[in-house]
């Protein structure tokens, strides 16, 4: 059990940067997600933590010891991989008792632990068997006891859902956040899916490029995106996204989109040039009468929500509204925002405009 | 009646069957004819026209592990009766057995020289093949092609060489000069079947390992070399066949106490012209070790020639 703290960590593979120097914590007995689309870095991340790699620069913590340099047998880490990695020549039981074994525990005790396990995962009935014929799920549950037997002080997980098919990670994803709530350990996660972050996770470290994003907790992350990146990547349907090139004043919480006035959350600096309004679908409300006018080109019918697809003067937008709303495509109808859940951006640079809003969510930068 | 592309039909697989019976008895009459001859008598092997029915004998083996003396009638009548079988069939051509012959030392010789190269050949391929696979190392692809080089011409090629450079290094005549013969002449064949075979083992089986607390040599040897056995058990028949059957260095540099058994069987001469079941039935006891092996390792052998064929 214990915190992890990222410092400055950079891996360069030849001319190719992976990561680029990162920084965050992860609290002891966190959840935590790192999560970003494929070839970000995040895996690399992971490895360099678990000892799998070395960074070319920076530190690792781990309950407060320096571990960068060290073989992953001296950090005490579990790992869970994507393709489970069990060893196809042992049994579950071998399996399982493998990191005891190297560790020299006695024969009677490793009988003992597994068990205890095998009893946590509901595994007690295959353990005598060949790894070879067991079920996705399964393996995925013995991937893990031989995880977890050895009680280490931090978990490592690299899409340890991915090989699974959809309706059992539903399943899967539920069993392993209780796993982790019954331990306490600290847990990193790596996954590209974002509803699986959002879900299970704690904390999410949002990846791309080999540079973070942004570090917060779900909500955060989804209702004050520090990037248009994050902004667009979470969130389905994404962010709505309207240009327009205007003045933006400290203090000030209107925008002029055109002709349009626009109420914002309070901005705290100046900005001034191209820059881009981001609202979020469900904070797009339809109505009758208003002078920002759209048109509705189409319908996803999505049970308790409905998608609606809206041509504007800003481009394409997409709302989401109550199923029971009564449109039709060809409607004309008047658009409203939401003013406190609005966030600008910078189009040049791609960050957020500092504002009542989202302030307070740069500091761990 | 059902129609399937994949699965042939009960009449093709007869045909097909019926084939591959046929090639094989034709491939096998060779090694009937001299698994047969080595049970005959030295008069029923070179009668003619051939005899395909005979009565067996083991005068063949009997000749090829003595050496006999011819004597006088006169003092075969004074010997007490024949102690053993052996003694029973040469006497019963006037002889008795002087002492055992030197096909047993031989024979010893081709176990050492041919277990031992393929041993030695498997050990560091394997090292060398794990090396290629999983670390960066420079310039790899133009060691990798210089290994192989060495295949590139006839090993006999470098007999000479090889022949000047042993008498200098006093290499020649013994077991450890031709194992490192043996064993240079594989390796490159060793390594890169075994690097094939690494490359195909996904390395999270190592990190596993890594991670589960194990050092980098642990991982190779507990989990790695496993997961290699087919790739081992074929390249190890495929090196104990060459370093067995190899004829042309054994004659050109062993002679008496490292000479294997090929370039002996063929000097072996009976009284009054070559003792055919005596070579035959040492070529019929050359022949068993490898072909035990192979049927050890056969299911290995089939499954290493066509893996890595379909990706699973």
């Amino acid at each position: 059990m214990a915190e992890i703290i990222i410092k400055n960590l950079r891996k360069d593979f030849g001319s190719f940067t992976a990561v680029k120097e990162s920084s965050f914590t992860i609290a002891d007995g966190e959840f935590f997600m790192l999560l970003g689309p494929s070839g970000c870095g995040k895996t690399t991340t992971l490895r360099m933590i678990a000892g799998l790699e070395l960074p070319s620069s920076g530190e690792i913590f781990l309950d407060g010891e320096e571990i960068s340099q060290r073989p992953p047998s001296q950090r005490d880490i579990a790992f869970v991989f994507q393709m489970f990695a069990l060893y196809p020549h042992m049994n579950v039981r071998r399996n399982i008792s493998y990191p005891l074994i190297s560790q020299g525990m006695k024969r009677r005790d490793v009988r003992a632990k597994v068990a205890e396990v095998a009893g946590i995962l509901g595994i007690e009935h295959m353990l005598d068997k060949p790894v070879g014929g067991l079920s996705g799920g399964d393996r995925q549950r013995v991937a893990l006891g031989r995880a977890i037997v050895r009680e280490p002080k931090a978990f490592m997980m690299d899409e340890p859902l991915g090989a699974l098919d959809a309706e059992f990670r539903e399943h899967m994803s539920e069993e392993l956040r209780a796993l982790h709530d019954r331990m306490g350990a600290t847990t990193v996660y790596v996954t590209h899916d974002q509803l699986e972050a959002m879900q299970m996770g704690d904390k999410i470290v949002v990846m791309n490029n080999a540079v973070v994003e942004q570090f917060g907790t779900p909500q955060d992350i989804y209702d004050k995106p520090a990037t248009l990146f994050v902004a667009d990547f979470i969130g389905s349907p994404s962010m709505n996204f309207l240009n327009f090139s205007g003045t933006v004043e400290k203090g000030q919480s209107v925008v002029s989109l055109g002709n349009h006035q626009v109420v914002v959350p309070e901005q705290l600096e100046n900005k001034q040039g191209e820059l881009v309004l981001g609202v979020r679908p469900e904070h797009i409300q339809l109505s009758d009468q208003g002078d920002m006018r759209a048109e509705i080109l189409a319908l996803e019918y999505l049970g308790t929500t409905q998608i609606v697809v809206l041509n504007s003067e800003y481009g394409e937008l997409k709302a989401r509204v109550d199923a029971a709303l009564p449109v039709a495509v060809g409607d004309q109808v008047a658009i409203h925002f939401r003013a406190d859940t609005i966030t600008l951006f910078d189009r040049g640079s791609g960050r957020a405009v500092r504002s009542s809003l989202n302030d307070g969510v740069f500091a761990h930068g | 009646m059902s129609y399937s592309i994949t699965e042939p039909s009960s009449r093709q697989k007869w045909v097909a069957g019926t084939l591959v019976i046929t090639y094989a008895i034709i491939t096998m009459i060779p090694l009937l004819w001299i698994m047969m001859t080595s049970f005959k008598t030295p008069p029923d092997s070179i009668s003619y026209p051939p005899k395909v029915f005979y009565e067996p004998s083991l005068e063949g083996y009997v000749n090829l592990f003595t050496t006999r003396t011819r004597v006088s009638p006169e003092k075969l009548a004074s010997l007490p009766p024949p102690e053993n079988f052996a003694e029973e069939i040469v006497r019963n051509r006037d002889m008795v057995i002087a002492g055992p012959s030197k096909f047993g030392g031989r024979f010893l010789n081709s176990v050492i020289i041919g277990f031992g190269s393929t041993f030695l050949s498997i050990f560091l391929g394997t090292l060398a093949a794990y090396a290629f696979s999983r670390f960066k190392i420079p310039f790899a692809d133009d060691l990798l092609f210089f290994i192989l080089s060495t295949r590139m011409m006839p090993p006999i090629a470098v007999a000479i060489p090889i022949f000047l450079m042993y008498r200098q290094l006093g290499l020649s005549d013994t077991h450890l000069g031709m194992i490192l013969l043996y064993t240079a002449v594989n390796i490159s064949l060793a390594v890169w079947l075994l690097k094939g075979f690494i490359d195909e083992i996904p390395r999270e089986y190592e990190e596993a390992a890594l991670i589960d607390g194990y050092t980098r040599f642990q991982a190779f040897y507990k989990v790695v070399l496993p997961q290699a056995a087919t790739g081992i058990a074929s390249t190890a028949i495929f090196c104990l066949i060459f370093a067995w059957n190899e004829y042309a260095f054994a004659v050109l540099l062993t002679s008496g106490t490292a000479q294997t058994a090929p370039p002996f069987i063929p000097t072996i001469i009976g009284v009054g012209g070559l003792d055919w079941p005596a070579i035959a039935a040492g070529a019929t006891l050359f022949l068993l070790p490898v072909m035990i092996f192979t049927v050890m390792l056969r299911k290995h052998l089939l499954r290493g020639i066509t893996f890595g064929a379909v990706r699973k």
